[in-house]
């Protein structure tokens, strides 16, 4: 393969973390607190509001069941309004940041309503206001947990960032798209899928790893 | 120091399960310094009380009053500074498993905010007094479950609260484990005169620990007192088979299945003594033998200390017929023991 394509190449894979790295970080900031809100406003829970969290849970759920492809052309006025363009690895990080919110959101649900209840009323025996249950309790208990969401979040958003280039993303994808199939270099397929599995491997590993070192409830780390 | 006012709590009707009166008419006065057990079957609303006293759960009737302070009527900030003055232990401990022993002792004091200096004088003082100082730096899954619950007791002490309440803290341990943590308790009482209440549905806890007893069942107060006058002389059929469990008042099986209806030529009949805080059970055998010059067989036997009295009971065989048998009945109720006749064996 001749230099350029190797530049070609590592060029896009720079693209694909950069757009793959500040969504996700986005995304977390966001879902997050959404993900913890919805595992604690049941009723009777922490910060019961069963009705907000029934109206949220209605638009996580629209926003996770709508084709991530779909969601990226739908929301082209939002993205020029925020990015200024739709094209390019920028703009293609608002929708990427808005497909894994509700994603990541739910990951975290999941996490955090692994917390033993019990601990929950613990730290109320003892005082503990909703925020300090949240911070003290919930997430470090729930760590190992929130590390591997996060972990998938970032193997399904690498995922996303190769359909982002369908539509003039940039990145992997959009470099396996238009050199690989359109002017049909199957080398530079081949070449843009190892990196994509190199990538999410890589990403996988270090999850494990990170959610096994936090996790305490494992005798010998 | 705790007192229940004409307090009910019923749990409202949610997703098909029916509504549940957990607590009725619940009035009595927990003293100050006192080690209390609270006993019941699973159900019978042990927990909703214990849970009341803290503020975890607020009463649909009455008020609970802790230290002069009506705990159903607080909220928020004012409830949470009231309940640093509670602490509370767990049947399952309910350590967090991403702290330390040390860690998990400094959470209710760094919720309360004291500054770190503050917490680690502090937490040192707790691993000593319940004897962990050792296990500082190991997470809950390297502990066993007797040293977990220390951590649970520290933690529950950390804050120097007046009042410390006991959720079925040792029906996860072996028996040995809960003589020890038990031990603690009650040196924490002495030492510290923090009053401690207990749940259990244990009876062998609360002979062990406390002096004062609250029987429960279906939501109700069905009896109370000090332990010694309710398990020597119980009323209620519920503190009756709590005390059946501790002495066993079952039949042998080998004995049962030999037992007949009718007397035996020859044979013996069976009585069973029941020994209630009376100090003469251990000496029945050999006074029936002294005093009315007769041997009786001793088939079995289970008398236990509570409350410094002798409770349990004895069966007997007595040999001779009926007429023997009379004079050993108006001899053990001159006494005042209360007897039954179980049958006769051969």
């Amino acid at each position: 393969m001749s230099r350029d394509l190797i530049n070609l190449i590592i060029e896009a894979t720079g693209e694909s973390l950069f757009m793959v790295s500040v969504a996700a970080s986005l995304a977390t900031l966001f879902g997050l607190p959404i993900g913890i809100f919805l595992a604690t406003s049941r009723k009777a829970e922490l910060f019961a509001a069963p009705s907000v969290n029934t109206v949220l849970g209605v638009v996580v759920n629209a926003t996770r069941s709508t084709p991530f492809i779909i969601l990226v052309v739908a929301i082209i006025p939002f993205t020029r309004l925020i990015a200024g363009t739709s094209i390019g690895s920028g703009a293609a990080i608002i929708p990427l940041t808005i497909a894994a919110t509700p994603f990541i959101a739910r990951l975290v649900e999941a996490a955090i309503r692994e917390v033993d209840g019990g601990l929950i009323e613990t730290a109320s025996s003892f005082g503990a206001s909703p925020l300090q249950i949240v911070f003290k309790v919930l997430i470090p208990e729930a760590l190992p947990g929130l590390v591997l969401a996060l972990t998938l979040a970032v193997v399904s958003l690498l995922g996303y960032s190769a359909m982002v280039g369908a539509v003039g993303g940039g990145g992997l994808g959009d470099l396996g798209i238009r050199y690989g199939y359109q002017r049909f270099m199957p080398e530079m397929m081949l070449a843009v899928v190892v990196v994509l599995i190199a990538l999410v491997q890589t990403v996988q590993t270090a999850g494990d790893y990170l959610a096994r070192r936090v996790n305490r409830r494992l005798r010998h780390l | 120091m705790v007192r229940f006012e004409g307090v009910a709590k019923a749990y409202p009707a949610y997703r098909g399960k029916p509504s549940v009166q957990a607590l009725q008419d619940i009035d009595f006065a927990i003293p100050r310094g006192s080690i209390t057990g609270v006993i019941g079957r699973s159900g019978a609303g042990k927990s909703s009380l214990v849970r009341l006293i803290n503020g975890l759960e607020k009463p649909t009737a009455g008020r609970v009053v802790v230290d002069g302070r009506n705990i159903s009527a607080l909220s928020g900030r004012e409830l949470r500074l009231a309940q640093r003055s509670i602490g509370m232990i767990f049947q399952h401990f309910n350590l967090l498993s991403s702290r330390t022993a040390a860690d998990n002792i400094a959470l209710p004091l760094e919720i309360a905010g004291w500054s770190k200096t503050d917490v680690a004088v502090r937490v040192s003082e707790l691993l000593e007094l319940v004897g962990i100082t050792d296990k500082f730096d190991r997470y809950p899954s390297e502990l066993s479950g007797g040293q977990k619950q220390r951590v649970g007791i520290a933690r529950a002490l950390a804050t120097r609260p007046d009042v410390l309440l006991s959720d079925e803290a040792t029906s996860a341990l072996d028996p040995q484990t809960t003589r020890s943590i038990l031990d603690l308790l009650a040196s924490i009482n002495r030492e510290l005169g923090v009053t401690i209440v207990l749940i259990t549905h244990e009876m062998s806890v609360v002979r062990q620990l406390a002096r004062e007893v609250v029987v429960i069942d279906a939501g109700h107060i069905v009896e109370r007192g000090h332990v010694a006058d309710i398990f020597t002389h119980p009323k209620h059929p519920i503190t009756q088979s709590f005390l059946a469990e501790v002495l066993g008042d079952g039949i042998a099986v080998s004995l049962a299945s030999r037992l007949k209806e009718q007397p035996v030529p020859g044979g013996q009949s069976v009585l069973r003594v029941q020994v209630r805080g009376t100090d003469a059970g251990d000496t029945v055998v050999s006074r029936i033998a002294r005093e009315l010059s007769l041997d009786v067989a001793l088939l079995a036997a289970r008398v236990d200390e509570i409350g410094r009295q002798h409770v349990g009971s004895l069966t007997l065989g007595v040999p001779g017929g009926e007429t023997t048998e009379r004079q050993v009945l108006s001899w053990l109720s001159q006494y005042q023991f209360s007897v039954e006749r179980l049958g006769y064996v051969a």
